[in-house]
């Protein structure tokens, strides 16, 4: 019992840990790649030192090599953040004002509950999941907490008493609304044709090969679903081509009102968010932890070759490839987050109800369609 | 076969008109995957000089266009006005004959003379202080065309000036005589009087080069 309670404790804080550092990282990374991209040199100055009793010299050199790199204005950042004076409006509510952003970042953290970070641990003959929790339902759950996470930025808009934030609150309702169906309807495909709704399992059977040579990945089963997904997925992150809720230049946003770490955690919440749907996204399309051919006892290949690896380099081999591809879609949703312009707020409803809701739609009936007649004509 | 000016007009007669998007253009993807192209090749490509540049390779392809400012300056053209120097003889006394010429012409009226008399019997005047606002000029270059002697140029090719206050703005004659000497954090000095033998006292210095060397 009480090492269930350890072990459950273990995988959630290293899940926690693991997405926080990313989600701090990506300050970081959100100013060196748009740096790259643009072709400046970004963040470099930021950096401190350190007396002689905590180190001094070599500590100093590391530390001035780090603030060249731009890593340490992260850290500026949170000291400035949690520095600043915290205001709450006169005619702001004062509970809910306070509640909001802490709603926000803590249903989007709790999402990643139910995604497996990577194959079942056998440790001492015990078998560790390594997924916080394992829910049989688990796409459903972080569904309806996506869809909740956007209460903390309404609460927001609508708790500040200024009615631009309120205008924010309500761009972020109505793009919830517009989203989220196409970002349900349009994992149905994938459901149909793994034909569960547990997280783990959908990732075990992205494992098996297609036509005795092509990982079964959901990208390869569902390329419309994905790209639908991808799209719902982004506007649910509220970040540049549809950060209709922030809309800095002309309305500032549901965040107007908040000022030092609640501010911050509004901000957090935008980049665990993008954790998560990168997460999702992994977990979902492109094979989660499934490292192509690597079986539980070791590499498959198609044309026979076996290589066999121990299982804790097996389970490894699963988180690295697990993060790796994480973070190369957190790499890729700042890609398209600094190329892409904003869309008009027309142009944003006419894609999500017009365009996406019935492409998903149509991608159910195909699906569907030609599982059936598959499995009617193996 | 219509002439370009033609086919410019045809354009700007319908420039108003939405143009009919076909049916690729209206998919929209794959303007974004071409736009994502650019965008990623940009870093890549930066990414990898930037490495290259850490371990001393492509050193003469830049990775970036910024110039780090305080630590890199852009080379600005000769003809650029910048801040004010005064030119000085062969002996060391400033060129400036006090005629007042400069004073009377500036617009922004930051010219501040007192004139005194020289030595030699030659030279009919010499200023005893010369002092410029900087707070109060407007870089018009008229005190340079009005100069008769030549005596005042705006070729020190530094435009960066700051101070903590207007009185930290001014020149004085000792700085305009050898630009780059007064560091505007310290306490202004204003009219400050120099008789010609202080004048010959002080450093011989040319005019020194423009900060920096750019990339």
């Amino acid at each position: 019992m009480w090492e269930e309670l350890l072990i459950k404790l273990a995988v959630s804080g290293a899940v926690l840990g693991g997405v926080l550092n990313l989600a701090g990282m990506q300050t970081w990374l959100e100013r060196k790649q748009s740096a790259l991209m643009q072709d400046r040199i970004g963040a470099n100055r930021a950096y401190f030192t350190v007396p002689w009793w905590l180190g001094g010299g070599p500590v100093n050199w590391v530390l001035r090599k780090l603030g060249g790199l731009g890593i340490l204005n992260a850290l500026a950042d949170v000291i400035k953040l949690l520095t600043k004076e915290d205001i709450i409006p006169a005619k702001g509510n004062r509970f809910l004002h306070t509640l909001a952003p802490f709603l926000s970042v803590f249903f989007a953290l709790l999402a990643f509950a139910a995604i497996p970070i990577g194959p079942p641990l056998i440790l001492g003959g015990r078998q560790i999941p390594l997924q916080v929790a394992d829910i049989n339902a688990g796409l459903l759950f972080i569904l309806a907490l996506a869809s909740i996470g956007v209460y903390g930025v309404i609460l927001a808009g609508l708790t500040s008493g200024n009615n631009l934030s309120t205008l924010g609150g309500l761009r972020a309702a109505s793009q919830m609304l517009a989203y989220e169906i196409a970002l349900g309807v349009s994992l149905i495909g994938l459901v149909v044709c793994y034909g569960t709704l547990d997280m783990g399992l959908l990732v075990e059977r992205q494992g098996e090969l297609l036509w005795g040579w092509l990982p079964r990945w959901g990208v390869l089963l569902q390329p419309v679903g994905c790209i639908v997904f991808m799209t719902a997925a982004l506007a649910e992150t509220k970040r540049v081509p549809f950060d209709l809720p922030e809309g800095e230049p002309e309305i500032i946003g549901y965040f107007t009102e908040y000022s030092g770490m609640k501010f911050g955690l509004f901000f957090l919440t935008d980049f665990v968010e993008v954790v998560l749907v990168a997460a999702l996204t992994t977990a979902l399309f492109f094979g989660g932890w499934q490292v192509p051919y690597l079986q539980p006892g070791g590499f498959v290949f198609p044309w026979g070759a076996v290589v066999p690896v121990p299982h804790l380099a097996y389970v490894g081999l699963g988180l690295l490839s697990f993060t790796v591809k994480v973070v190369a879609f957190i790499w890729f949703f700042m890609l398209i987050r600094w190329t892409l312009p904003r869309f008009r707020y027309d142009q944003l409803m006419h894609l999500g109800w017009k365009i996406l809701f019935p492409l998903s739609l149509l991608n159910i009936a195909v699906t569907s369609v030609v599982i059936v007649v598959g499995s009617a004509h193996p | 076969m219509s002439t370009l000016g033609e086919q410019l007009l045809h354009r700007i007669r319908d420039a108003h008109k939405r143009r009919t998007l076909t049916w690729w253009e209206r998919i929209y993807l794959p303007a974004i995957a071409q736009g994502l192209w650019i965008t990623s090749m940009h870093f890549w490509r930066n990414l990898f000089l930037h490495i290259a540049h850490r371990l001393g390779l492509f050193r003469d392809q830049p990775a970036s266009v910024t110039i780090q400012y305080p630590d890199q300056r852009r080379i600005t053209s000769p003809r650029l006005r910048t801040r004010h120097r005064l030119t000085k003889r062969e002996d060391g006394t400033p060129r400036c004959v006090a005629c007042m010429m400069c004073e009377t012409v500036c617009p922004a009226r930051c010219i501040y003379i007192v004139a005194g008399e020289h030595p030699d019997p030659n030279v009919e005047k010499v200023p005893k202080s010369f002092d410029i606002d900087l707070g109060k000029c407007v870089y018009c270059g008229y005190c340079v065309e009005a100069c008769p002697e030549d005596a005042i140029r705006m070729d020190t090719q530094r435009h960066d000036i700051a101070a903590y206050s207007r009185d930290g703005m001014w020149l004085d004659i000792k700085e305009l005589l050898n630009p780059g000497t007064r560091q505007f954090n310290e306490p202004p000095e204003k009219f400050v009087q120099l008789t010609p033998s202080e004048f010959r006292q002080l450093p011989q210095t040319p005019p020194p080069p423009p900060p920096g060397t750019g990339r």
